[in-house]
């Protein structure tokens, strides 16, 4: 982190979707900061709401309330023009590789596009910076021919993170990225994001729901449940230092190759309530074992437990 | 940096060699039935009616003595013409009509498609007639009829595919890339459309050719002494027994015609397919 001035910064983000006459609050209040070179893990089940937060980030959804504001511009509310051009800013890489090309289009096509629609660079020019993103992500430039159902996952996904770093943004979003690979490939996969976001200097926000892996590559985690971030620590110290139950939770279901495979392992009983409902106390609670009656009355903040380390509980543990 | 085709790829494409050129063929005659008929289309030979197939009149003569294969070249010039102008009149109007609403939504969508299927609610085939008969026989009139009844295949089917392709993840991810609603349109949603619509575009040609030969057959094409399929068709079939040429030839031709035509669009879509699995 070679300096510590605020990339993006988010301030109580939340998305409301209207479901028949409820509400569905898919994200509420979500608030975090990151800054240049830093790669910050996203983690939570599926449905707490990463996705969305996602999209939200990127500009494709517009955000109930909140406020986003990136290098000092705060872009929660463009539109029209305005909003494309600012769209060079954030690039994102999706889950599933196959879904995110047009089959039809040749992938040196594919790469040229960015630079094509926003610096309005000739077609032969933009063909010959194909050829050399292909090779920045380690693939050969014969490439540029090939469609994309010639090309193996891990494979695409590159050719993702190349278009994605062709105009050079400011953030990167990779909403699990790597979660339709082989494992083998993930870790290529993580690792070449990893270098690519050093040698470029941008923030990265790491969507995903292997603990393992995110806390592998990222410098901080964020720990979702339910549209909120439960607790906000620096990956280094995630084990040692989470305080959340859920967090807790989710460590415990982690597998690993040295894992006692005669321990126990504790299952989270039940499921996360219904994001239809409005709840009175903590989302957590109902599947905490920790629980105590002020936390079905009132809902905790997002508070600082210590240094670079805030969780949204009651009753920490220690 | 040229690679190397796949054996079903090959076989693909000889077999639409083939078809484009028997297509070829059948245009090269059209377009040329003045110079190749050996006989005016009109003319009658009162001394060789019902002559069967000799090497004077190749496919015999009618009841009033006309070479019926000089009419029958005339024939499929005006055919052809017909069935190729009502397919791309129809079909650009409709895909247009049906991509727009398709990708716009909203009260757009909601009118166009109430409007279509207002037409769709009549029987296409009776609707076509009853225009016809309404705004009167002849050419232009003909095209009219089938465009006005015709287009609304279109619009519903490139509404549906436009759909069906506008809330992939590409396009999220063409949005990102900074293409604009009509880069988008053109160069992400067209593309990833237009192979099905070309199957059904070539093979409504032979659907057309069908509904003209149809049309003429009931008395509706052009006034009768022009030569036209279905209207020989129609003539021929008083003289079934005694000359059967008569409706042998001109059926042959539309049969030909319309699978030539069919087979054409099936072909387009095994080629239009990149993952190259053909059969």
């Amino acid at each position: 982190m070679q300096n510590k001035e605020k990339l993006l910064e988010v301030f109580h983000v939340s998305k409301v979707f209207p479901v028949k006459k409820q509400q569905l609050r898919a994200v509420s209040g979500v608030s975090f900061s990151i800054s240049r070179g830093e790669i910050l893990g996203i983690v939570g089940e599926s449905g707490c709401g990463k996705s969305t937060l996602a999209k939200i980030l990127v500009g494709s959804l517009p955000a109930s309330e909140g406020k986003m504001i990136l290098n000092g511009e705060d872009y929660t509310q463009l539109n029209g023009k305005e909003k494309r051009k600012f769209r060079r800013n954030i690039q994102m890489v999706f889950q599933d590789p196959l879904s995110s090309f047009s089959p039809r289009m040749k992938i040196g096509t594919y790469l040229c596009e960015p630079r094509r629609n926003y610096d309005g660079i000739s077609k032969k020019e933009a063909m010959k910076e194909a050829e050399e993103l292909l090779e920045k992500v380690g693939l050969p430039k014969e490439f540029v021919l090939r469609y994309p159902h010639e090309l193996s996952g891990g494979q695409l996904q590159r050719v993702a993170i190349a278009r994605a770093i062709a105009i050079q943004p400011a953030l990167l979003i990779c909403d699990e990225a790597t979660g339709a690979l082989d494992v083998s490939i993930q870790n290529q996969i993580a690792r070449l994001l990893v270098e690519l976001i050093e040698e470029q200097n941008m923030g990265c926000i790491f969507i995903g729901h292997d603990l393992a892996l995110v806390r592998s590559v990222t410098q901080r985690i964020a720990v979702m449940y339910l549209g909120r971030i439960v607790e906000l620590l620096d990956s280094e110290h995630l084990e040692q230092k989470c305080c959340h139950p859920y967090t807790k939770a989710l460590l415990n279901s982690v597998f690993d190759v040295y894992c006692n495979q005669e321990a126990e392992i504790h299952l989270l009983e039940g499921d996360p309530p219904s994001p239809l409902q409005v709840q009175n106390g903590c989302a957590f609670a109902s599947r905490c074992p920790r629980c105590r009656e002020k936390c079905l009355s009132s809902v905790p903040e997002l508070k600082r437990v210590e240094e670079r380390h805030l969780a949204a509980c009651f009753y920490p543990e220690g | 940096m040229k690679r190397k085709m796949s054996p079903t790829m090959k076989k693909a494409w000889i077999r639409f060699a083939i078809l484009v050129l028997l297509t070829l063929i059948f245009v090269f005659f059209a377009l040329f039935a003045s110079v190749l008929a050996p006989f005016d289309p009109l003319e009658s030979h009162y001394a060789d009616m019902l002559k069967p197939p000799n090497s004077t009149y190749l496919f015999g003569t009618d009841q009033l003595g006309r070479d019926l294969f000089s009419r029958i070249l005339y024939g499929g010039k005006s055919s052809l013409l017909i069935a190729f102008a009502v397919t791309a009149i129809i079909s650009t109007v409709g895909i247009l009509i049906g991509a727009i609403a398709g990708f716009t939504g909203g009260f757009f969508d909601n009118v166009l498609m109430r409007f279509s299927d207002m037409l769709m609610a009549f029987p296409g085939y009776i609707f076509t007639i009853a225009l016809v008969s309404f705004i009167g026989i002849g050419l232009p009139n003909m095209i009219l009829a089938m465009s006005l009844t015709g287009w609304t295949y279109y619009a519903r089917i490139s509404r549906s595919l436009v759909l069906s392709v506008k809330n992939n993840v590409y396009i999220e991810q063409a949005r990102l890339g900074g293409a604009s609603r009509i880069r988008i349109l053109l160069y992400y949603i067209i593309p990833n459309v237009l192979p099905s619509l070309l199957v059904n575009i070539f093979q409504d040609i032979g659907g057309k050719l069908l509904t003209i030969s149809g049309l003429s057959l009931l008395g509706l094409g052009s006034p009768p002494p022009a030569p036209e399929w279905g209207f020989m068709l129609s003539e021929g079939k008083n003289y079934m027994y005694s000359a059967p040429w008569m409706l042998i030839f001109p059926g042959l031709v539309i049969l030909v015609s319309v699978v030539i035509f069919n087979l054409l669009g099936d072909c387009i879509q095994d080629l239009m397919n990149p993952k190259e699995n053909v059969w």
